[in-house]
């Protein structure tokens, strides 16, 4: 009996925001002791389905079972005293406190503290599942994947029987990735249900015993693990056959465009965010960057870009017509002005590159706003503009006179894409470029990189899912910790390898 | 057993511009009959009959009318000036101080200038007299901003009470007659610095002043390369940086254009309309002007209106006060119920409330 029970149930739950309906009628089952992935495009509901179970949003229809019992959820605490526990995909944790005092943080408990009883029961946490944390050790010396530990214990300690994770492994290179599952597969045979959201296709083929498919906001339906491919849960997905395959062209007469050399910057506390970091990148070719989030991807192609202060060394352009103009002692105004078409989609798309309260119009005027003489502002050229990227990259808008901020996180995506490769660049820089995108945008963001490697322009690709970076690059520039650690040919190294090098342990390895 | 929230607050779709408009003026008219109940309740007077008088004091008669109206013009006049700071998020609550400055150098060139040059460049230079005062007085917490990031709401505040200062020991030398302490009406037999009338009507350059502010201000905001780039540095200071736009440069340069307006406005309430200087000649409008700014949402338009409406309360309550020996602060009770529902309606619109439903589906 015990065995045959669900341990959540959800039944026709709704959810509206506004005209948008999140969640349609969805149905959703997890069992006791197993491991389900739900997986589904962006703005599919999946987070807001979480979201519900987890006590942030309340549903405004349908029932929750737990353990059979149907219950109300409407604070994260209900969720907690019901066994629900959600790790977010950003840690809310206290840096200078250490893992133990931030596991208790807000628990109720007696006017002295006895860390010593504390200590012990995490360390037999720890133990029993196969993690690795010194629960004396503070936040702040930590690692991503360290700090994601703290997560999933500080839920464990509450006694929680369900836990939910956001994309955990959106921020951990494979090596650490494995480690995860092999603790999350422990908590499984201990008879803890998890349900895990992820983009991954391979990961949810590895690690999961079921899959549930969220289309559109409606409940598509949930299939064995064992009995799919990967092709057939796209199809689930996207609700059509995709073709999954990148195309690679072979880059055509490649010229030395960009050379970065023994480039340094510091942040705002003077401490090194890039170490001396050096490379070339060339016309017609598309250079990956990996590496852990935080080694120092956003302040490379920012210090290139003239929006980060240099402390040390030089960034080279080479024009395709001849020459060579230093970059690296200007400011982004001076490098437009100097002529050099450099174009850059940030990794903070809505609050970087383009402005989330205004139109299409007048975020397609932020390049170019200000040529001319005239006192008044020109929007005839970017209407025009905002008009032919609606079209050709079939952007799904009301008009271009919507706020790019009601607009999904693919469409937002091809309009700063659009916008930036508008003015035929001839080094083009993008990070994380499909990050929260579903799987047919990323495939369009993909084919326009490849159009802009044809056309000649050195493309900069940060991004974060490796076998992404293996299909579509040319060569891949690994950093580590802020430093170089690597330069391999995409064409024949492996994920093993880049693994390696995206870790201190990979980068000491190799020096020896 | 269930402890479903009664009430779930969630955000509303885009509502359609006739349906706001209606929701509004719903609010005035409810605002309107809940005042009646105060009035009735706490004076046991005739709502109607004090609404009547508050529209007499401000409307009643053609004086009293263009009275509304100059004083309106001057809040609208600072409104303007407030505009472009606020719509860069640069939260200048130094526009009282702007404008004592800018009325302060005004009171100055008509003391001592006197008869010495011709009008129409006595006029030309206590304009530029007014706008460089309020300009600098502007400049100088953007300055601070800029180069030293130092907050702004303080500095202006601050820069109040310096202006304050600076006008009470001008008054030192400017007392007439001797030893009251106040400068008295400035020429009043000569009239000299004083804004003439146009086509007849007193305030007739007031109007043309403030009215050619309010299009080009709106203009300047919605069509010009400096108003776009405002927008952008005001909603989002990292992408003005990325797209290569000197946030410094436009920090300043907005500052300079708010506190100059407001400067403009000092001249005009002291040639224009009190023909004299004191610490209370801004009288409170530099905050009031805050109000009808952010109630307008920029669109400067608008401001005739919400400033409008404002002056008009004001007048309303003298005439209650006096005529049914109302506190003064009566009509501010009415003005505050008003503003509350007018402000509150904007939650209805941006808002939709779900109720707990009664019988839950089991």
């Amino acid at each position: 009996m015990e065995q045959q029970m669900n341990a959540i149930e959800l039944k026709n739950i709704s959810k509206r925001f506004g005209k948008v309906v999140a969640n349609d009628k969805v149905n959703l089952t997890v069992r006791k002791g197993e491991i389900l992935s739900i997986l589904g495009e962006n703005g599919s509901g999946k987070t807001t389905l979480m979201n519900m179970l987890s006590g942030i949003y309340f549903p405004d229809e349908g029932q929750i079972f737990v353990e059979g019992r149907e219950v109300t959820i409407s604070s994260p605490k209900d969720a907690f005293q019901l066994g629900i526990g959600m790790i977010h995909q950003h840690f809310k944790l206290v840096d200078v406190l250490t893992a133990a005092e931030n596991i208790i943080l807000g628990l109720p408990g007696r006017e002295i503290l006895d860390m010593d009883t504390v200590t012990g029961k995490i360390s037999e946490l720890v133990e029993k599942y196969g993690f690795e944390l010194d629960p004396n050790q503070k936040i702040y010396e930590m690692s991503v994947s360290q700090k994601q530990t703290v997560e999933i214990i500080k839920v464990l300690y509450r006694g929680a029987n369900l836990l939910i994770l956001d994309e955990p492994t959106a921020v951990l290179t494979p090596q650490e990735t494995e480690k995860l599952f092999a603790v999350l597969r422990n908590m499984r045979a201990d008879g803890h249900s998890i349900i895990i959201i992820t983009h991954k296709l391979h990961e949810v083929l590895s690690l999961s015993d079921r899959v549930a498919v969220l289309r559109k906001g409606k409940y598509v339906g949930t299939v064995d693990t064992k009995s799919v491919t990967a092709e057939m849960l796209t199809e689930m997905m996207v609700g059509k056959k995709v073709i999954l395959d990148i195309d690679r062209p072979e880059p055509v007469n490649p010229q030395k465009r960009l050379m970065v050399q023994n480039l340094t910057c510091l942040n705002k506390e003077g401490i090194v965010t890039l170490d001396h970091a050096s490379f070339e990148a060339n016309s017609g070719e598309i250079l990956g960057i990996a590496g852990i989030a935080g080694s120092g991807q956003k302040e490379l192609l920012e210090a290139i870009a003239g929006l980060q202060p240099v402390a040390e060394g030089t960034v080279t352009y080479y024009p395709p017509e001849g020459g060579e103009e230093l970059l690296s002692t200007k400011s982004a105004f001076e490098i437009r002005k100097l002529g050099v078409r450099l174009s850059f989609v940030p990794e903070d798309r809505l609050g970087m590159g383009l402005v989330a309260s205004m139109d299409m119009v007048d975020n397609m005027m932020l390049r170019g706003y200000n040529e001319g003489r005239s006192f008044f502002a020109d929007r005839k050229t970017p209407r025009n503009l905002a008009e032919r990227i609606i079209q050709q990259l079939e952007v799904v808008t009301p008009g271009v006179s919507t706020p790019v901020r009601r607009l999904s996180g693919g469409n937002v995506q091809k309009v700063l894409v659009g916008r930036e490769i508008a003015s035929r660049p001839t080094v083009l820089m993008v990070a994380y470029p499909v990050r929260g995108l579903d799987i047919n945008s990323s495939y369009t963001i993909y084919n326009l990189l490849n159009e802009q490697k044809k056309q000649g322009a050195a493309v900069l690709c940060v991004g974060e899912d490796l076998d992404v970076l293996l299909e579509l690059c040319d060569r891949i520039l690994v950093l580590c910790g802020g430093s170089v650690s690597g330069i391999v040919d995409a064409r024949t190294t492996t994920k093993e390898e880049i693994g390696l090098l995206m870790t201190k342990t990979g980068k000491e390895e190799r020096h020896e | 057993m269930s402890k479903e929230p009664l009430v779930h607050i969630s955000k509303r779709e885009e509502m359609p511009l006739a349906k706001a408009v209606m929701v509004r003026l719903v609010a005035v008219l409810l605002s309107l009959i809940v005042c009646a109940f105060v009035i009735f309740i706490l004076t046991k007077l005739n709502p109607v009959e004090v609404y009547k008088a508050i529209f007499d004091g401000a409307v009643g008669t053609s004086r009293r009318s263009w009275v509304t109206i100059r004083d309106s013009l001057i809040l609208l006049c600072v409104a303007i000036g407030l505009t472009p700071a606020f719509k860069m998020r640069f939260w200048n609550i130094g526009a009282e101080g702007q404008i004592l400055m800018g009325g302060c150098v005004t009171a100055a060139v008509m003391i001592y200038a006197g008869d010495s040059m011709p009008t129409p460049v006595m006029f030309a230079v206590m304009i530029a007299a007014s706008i460089a005062a309020g300009l600098i007085w502007g400049l100088i917490p953007a300055v601070f901003k800029a180069v030293w990031n130092t907050n702004e709401t303080l500095f202006t505040l601050m820069l109040n009470y310096v202006a304050m200062q600076i006008v009470t020991f001008c008054i030192v030398f400017w007392e007439n007659p001797a030893g009251s302490n106040t400068v008295g009406i400035i020429n009043s037999k000569t009239k000299i610095g004083w804004l003439p009338s146009l086509g007849g009507l007193t305030y007739g350059w007031n109007v043309v002043i403030v009215l050619l502010l309010t299009v080009g201000m709106f203009v300047y905001l919605k069509y010009s390369k400096q108003g776009y780039e405002i927008a952008v540095v005001g909603e989002s200071e990292n992408t003005a940086r990325y797209v290569g736009i000197s946030v410094k440069k436009v920090i300043m340069r907005t500052m300079a254009i708010s506190g100059a307006i407001c400067g403009l406005a000092g001249f005009i309430l002291v040639s224009g309309s009190s023909h004299t200087i004191s610490t209370s000649t801004a009288g409170g409008r530099g905050f009031t002007a805050i109000i009808v700014a952010w109630l307008s949402k920029f669109n400067t338009f608008t401001m005739i209106l919400v400033s409008f409406f404002l002056v008009f309360m004001q007048k309303g309550a003298l005439q209650i006060a006096s005529q049914f020996k109302l506190n003064e602060n009566a009509s501010d009770v009415i003005t505050g119920i008003i503003l509350f529902f007018i402000l509150g309606s904007e939650f209805f619109i941006n808002y939709q409330l779900h109720f707990r439903k009664k019988s839950t589906k089991s």
